[in-house]
């Protein structure tokens, strides 16, 4: 029990994708438009995580070394394009707006980099409670920034109004705004790790 | 003229890094050095260009037995295996070459940007040529943007940075700058298809 | 169990296996999100519809039709009735002059050729300007920024081309396109309109000579 509650820590503080392993930047600054926008996709990469961690950790001993890689994107693309459609047909709107960057959860180096340096050499419960964890810890990250890009681009959080939108700063939900917001949120954790 | 229409709307309208957010690990993983952004942009335009022939065609096929939802799977099994091929014929025939790109190819299968391009050219709905042109300029604008950064990042490393922001954080900055700057040239595209007369495909 | 070694045919066979248990997994899903894919569409199509025209009880969808624009392509008219008799049309019409691209947009047109509504489909206009028009051209506030109760028998223009109609601030061009998108809605309404009353002429000069 211990155990498993370790694993699952390690992924949403001391690994944390977004805040201290700085992967998955691709997604972390496309999608993070609104904090709706943001736990939309993080969610959607915790079930692929999840599903490919499980998949691949059942699999391990029969996927011979040499083609792993390959093996592991497909068995990603199968779960990717699994989620593609169920947004499709249950979450349009959500869809639309996370748009290009669904199919790309599949070249997310985190679930690549999770599946090659946990499921496959770990058991099948420790991986998909890693996929949690990861899952979850990601799925903070992209909402925080969801959050902050929204609450200063447009005065709303999950499209309700904080403040009038005519003092909010519409830089923050257009393209340099991603990156400003993340450099200001990364350097206040590398701060916040030092206290 | 519609193919330097669609080639100054991927390097500086929309530029694929600065402007779609693909690329971005390699954006920031690799631009520390001009040559070697230069290495990288140079390499990526050659996959890009060449993956999106291929996966332009399997998409054909695709479509004419009904089996679209197998995209995903197809496109980044053929941009994997493309990358392996290139990995091949470059250590034979370049030797010098496959050391300097040496550990970037296998970075490019997982790089977002070429299975972004062969995604979207099929949302365009773009005809072989366009594809190939929109490719190859998108290539072009991601290689522009490494290497504007590398530069500047080079003149960063000569400066004093506060603990905090010292390395991923005063780069985002920096590329958020670049980004505004870029953003400069939003409407150059409609205004280009205007006097030439031309629509964009 | 040991790791399978990677010789050859183990290789392909792993590969290739593990590639059919995928494509036979996607095809179920495909299969079982396809009707809920195809229904989703539908209902959003119905829904703008619904919100740009009068209360009706026939299936626009089903009765729509293609109709010429003045600028030589066509758009879709949904034509809406209760008991038999048209209340309203919907246009689904698209401009290219979009600040970013395609804009595509539900207009409602009253019988006397008055916009009732619009509903914005489709656009990549940039957000917190372009992108403001789904809700700017039908202020009950600033009555020169609507567009609902206007006729557009005369082209609609913005102010600053000599038009009635206020511009989104800074976003020029986003609004021009709009309105684009308005009159070319309007053309083909008046075409559907005229091939209409051009057919009751037409029943009613046989019902006479019958």
């Amino acid at each position: 029990m211990n155990n498993s509650f370790k694993i699952l820590m390690n992924g949403i503080v001391r690994e944390n994708p977004t805040f201290v392993l700085l992967l998955g930047m691709c997604p972390t600054l496309g999608t993070t438009t609104s904090a709706i926008n943001g736990l939309g996709m993080g969610l959607a990469t915790t079930f692929v995580l999840i599903a490919s961690n499980m998949a691949v950790s059942s699999l391990k001993n029969l996927i011979p070394d040499k083609v792993r890689i390959p093996a592991f994107v497909v068995i990603i693309a199968t779960f990717v394009t699994i989620i593609q459609l169920m947004m499709q047909a249950y979450l349009p709107a959500l869809y639309d707006s996370l748009g290009l960057f669904i199919p790309l959860i599949v070249v997310n180096c985190i679930v690549l980099g999770r599946a090659e340096s946990f499921a496959a050499k770990n058991g099948v419960l420790d991986s998909a409670l890693d996929g949690l964890g990861i899952g979850i810890g990601f799925t903070l990250a992209l909402t925080i920034l969801g959050i902050v890009r929204e609450l200063l681009g447009t005065g709303k959080a999950f499209g309700i109004s904080i403040y009038p939108e005519n003092f909010s700063s519409l830089i923050f939900v257009l393209a340099p705004g991603a990156f400003i917001a993340l450099g200001y949120l990364i350097a206040l954790i590398n701060k916040l790790k030092k206290v | 003229m519609v193919y330097l229409l669609i080639f100054i709307t991927a390097v500086f309208v929309n530029n694929i890094v600065l402007a779609q957010f693909l690329g971005i690990c390699p954006f920031l993983g690799v631009s520390k050095k001009i040559e070697t952004a230069i290495g990288m942009g140079a390499a990526v335009a050659f996959v890009m260009t060449l993956s999106t022939i291929f996966t332009f065609l399997i998409q054909s096929i695709l479509t004419a037995f009904g089996l679209e939802f197998m995209q995903t799977i197809t496109f980044i099994l053929v941009i994997a295996a493309l990358v392996q091929m290139v990995e091949i014929i470059l250590k034979k025939v370049s030797p010098p070459l496959y050391q300097a790109l040496g550990v970037f190819l296998p970075l490019i299968t997982t790089n977002c940007t070429i299975l972004g391009v062969a995604i979207m050219v099929i949302q365009k709905e773009l005809n072989l040529l366009e594809s190939v042109v929109f490719a190859f300029s998108t290539a072009i604008g991601f290689g522009l943007a490494l290497v504007l950064f590398a530069g500047l990042r080079e003149q960063l490393s000569l400066v004093k940075i506060p603990k905090s922001m010292q390395g991923i954080p005063i780069a985002l900055l920096v590329a958020g700058i670049l980004a505004m700057a870029f953003m400069g040239f939003s409407g150059v595209d409609k205004t280009l298809s205007e006097i030439w007369n031309v629509v964009k495909p | 169990m040991s790791k399978l070694q990677s010789s050859f045919p183990n290789m392909a066979l792993s590969l290739i296996t593990i590639t059919m248990i995928s494509a036979a997994a996607l095809g179920f899903v495909f299969e079982l999100t396809k009707v809920p894919i195809a229904d989703s569409q539908r209902e959003r199509q119905l829904k703008a519809i619904r919100i740009v025209t009068p209360a009706f009880d026939n299936s626009p969808a089903r009765e729509q039709s293609l109709v010429a624009t003045s600028n030589g392509d066509s758009l879709i008219i949904y034509p809406a009735k209760r008991a038999g008799n048209l209340v309203g049309v919907a246009v689904e019409s698209t401009t290219n002059k979009g600040f970013s691209g395609q804009i595509k947009i539900m207009v409602g047109f009253n019988s006397d050729g008055t916009i009732r509504n619009y509903f914005v489909l489709q656009h990549a206009e940039t957000p917190g300007l372009g992108s403001k028009m789904q809700e700017w051209f039908r202020d009950s506030v600033t009555a020169s920024r609507s567009v609902l109760g206007l006729n557009p028998v005369k082209i609609l223009k913005v102010k600053k081309d000599g038009g009635c109609v206020d511009a989104i601030t800074a976003a020029t061009i986003s609004s021009r396109a709009f309105l684009d998108a308005i009159n070319r809605a309007y053309s083909a309404y008046r075409n559907y309109a005229s091939a209409l009353t051009s057919d009751n002429n037409l029943k009613t000069e046989m019902e006479a000579g019958k």
